[in-house]
């Protein structure tokens, strides 16, 4: 066990909330065709609200502190609250368009020791990447933030959400990444919009795709051990939690809205009415998220995929329910290793045509009965 | 023997977690994690008290330790720490300006 998963472990056994993301803005320059944002603004936090919040997660144990949006530089007043929450001892990392990153800003940032910044990068071709953000120039001026910020040491990693549009191109962003010093991630999944609509995931990849990247050795390291088969379920595996949403993280919105992972919108709670220390300790829905282990979920629990499964509770939910398979993380499963899981086959038996499956004994035969 | 100060350095993030002190290095990403002791020792780090000081009233009040035996494995401990760039370490005073964090 290395020692990140010895602390997480700590962590979860004494009820300490880790990780924190926090949007401080849900405004964004950019309008990327695969977001799952409202960009109004419709009463962010204000400056002191959020000095007040941080001022509660260290006091609540918070270590890890992820601060997203929308794109954060939109706040006029980021750098305050990168400063509190760095004068408060947090690990900071930062995801961010990098367009408004100038030589200032990056090394504003390195003085203040943020721990990463995380870049979303399409394509290396300004073409594909500028028609998904929806922002002419964007690249050039992404990737010249991002040479700035390495050029002040400031660690970088490049995640390349992969579409259908820039499937193609993950040699030319990985390329692009060992380039510019900065770490290289690839990421296969469109999160349905927050309001529920899942108009976006026909962007996403269809399983023929997936497999494809799962089998590049380029993207997943060691294939073999990638797309190794399950092993067989136990009782271990059934009493294993599906992951650390509500357990040990959480996500608060620009508006203090507090769900247990930016991708599962169950409201749990708002740190503008209560402590946050009371919504993590008693939220009734947090609570019923954690009792939820492999065992309590009707389909994947019976699914040979149940012990390696990325099943994310959050897309689950946003497909119905929180106990439910998420058929996004069963697609990746069968592409991984060519086994239908349990939701699959429920699927294809739900979908046959009427007739096939209404028999009716031939004549002659209950004749003979 | 001249007296030594130390501080936090400002490229590390710190929260405790049950009494022991999780630490990450902004410079590399290490994570390190510092027992009781370590602990008493890391939060006494203001810049301003000698480690001397930090042995006679944190370490030895707490626990049943030989004070010159306390001191030399806290030297080794801090010397460690100053390696991985987490502490600062000096024979004069550390200044909050010094280590506190923020630029221009």
């Amino acid at each position: 066990m290395s020692l990140m998963q010895e602390l997480a472990q700590r962590a979860l056994d004494r009820g300490v909330p880790l990780s924190v993301q926090l949007d401080v803005t849900y405004r964004c320059n950019e309008r990327c065709i695969h977001c799952y944002l409202d960009h109004d603004d419709h009463g962010e936090m204000t400056t002191a609200e959020i000095r007040a919040l941080l001022d509660q997660l260290a006091e609540a144990g918070v270590f890890f502190l992820t601060l997203s949006g929308g794109e954060v530089f939109m706040r006029m007043d980021f750098f305050d609250i990168i400063e509190y929450a760095r004068s408060l001892m947090f690990c900071v990392k930062i995801k961010t368009n990098a367009f408004m990153i100038r030589e200032k800003e990056a090394r504003r940032l390195s003085d203040l020791a943020v721990q990463e910044v995380q870049v979303s990068i399409y394509s290396h071709r300004p073409e594909v990447h500028d028609a998904i953000t929806l922002l002419r120039g964007s690249l050039k001026r992404s990737v010249a933030g991002i040479r700035l910020l390495r050029a002040h040491g400031v660690k970088v990693v490049i995640a390349n959400v992969l579409m259908m549009r820039n499937l193609s191109d993950h040699a030319g962003v990985k390329q692009l990444a060992k380039e510019l010093g900065a770490e290289y991630t690839i990421d296969p999944t469109i999160t349905p919009m927050m309001d529920g609509n899942r108009s976006v995931l026909q962007l996403g990849l269809g399983v023929p795709q997936l497999q494809d990247v799962f089998h590049n050795a380029d993207l997943v390291g060691d294939v073999d051990e990638f797309c190794t088969p399950p092993p067989a379920m136990n009782d271990d595996v059934l009493q294993d939690l599906p992951c650390s949403a509500g357990h040990t993280a959480c996500y608060i919105s620009p508006y203090g809205d507090l769900f247990p992972c930016v991708q599962f919108p169950l409201p749990s709670g708002n740190v503008r009415r209560q402590k946050f220390i009371d919504i993590w300790r008693d939220s009734e829905q947090l609570n019923e998220v954690r009792t939820i282990t492999a065992r309590d979920l009707p389909v994947c629990s019976g699914c040979g995929h149940v012990g390696t499964c990325t099943r994310c509770p959050g897309l689950a939910f946003m497909e119905g329910n929180m106990r439910g398979p998420s058929t996004q993380d069963c697609e990746k499963s069968f592409a991984r290793t060519g086994i239908p899981s349990a939701n699959m086959h429920l699927k294809n038996t739900r979908s046959m045509p009427r007739g096939l499956v209404q028999i009716t004994i031939p004549s002659p035969i209950s004749s003979v009965a | 023997m001249s007296a030594i100060y130390i501080a936090r350095a400002n490229e590390v993030a710190a929260r405790s977690l049950d009494g022991e002190m999780m630490i990450m290095s902004a410079r590399d990403s290490t994570l390190f994690t510092l027992n009781p002791v370590g602990t008493i020792i890391w939060q006494s780090a203001d810049g301003k008290t000698t480690l001397e000081e930090i042995v006679e009233n944190k370490i030895c009040a707490e626990f049943e330790v030989d004070p010159e035996e306390a001191l030399k494995d806290v030297e080794s401990f801090v010397a460690d720490l100053a390696g991985h760039g987490i502490i600062v370490v000096s024979d004069v005073p550390i200044s909050l300006a010094t280590t506190s964090l923020g630029g221009s």
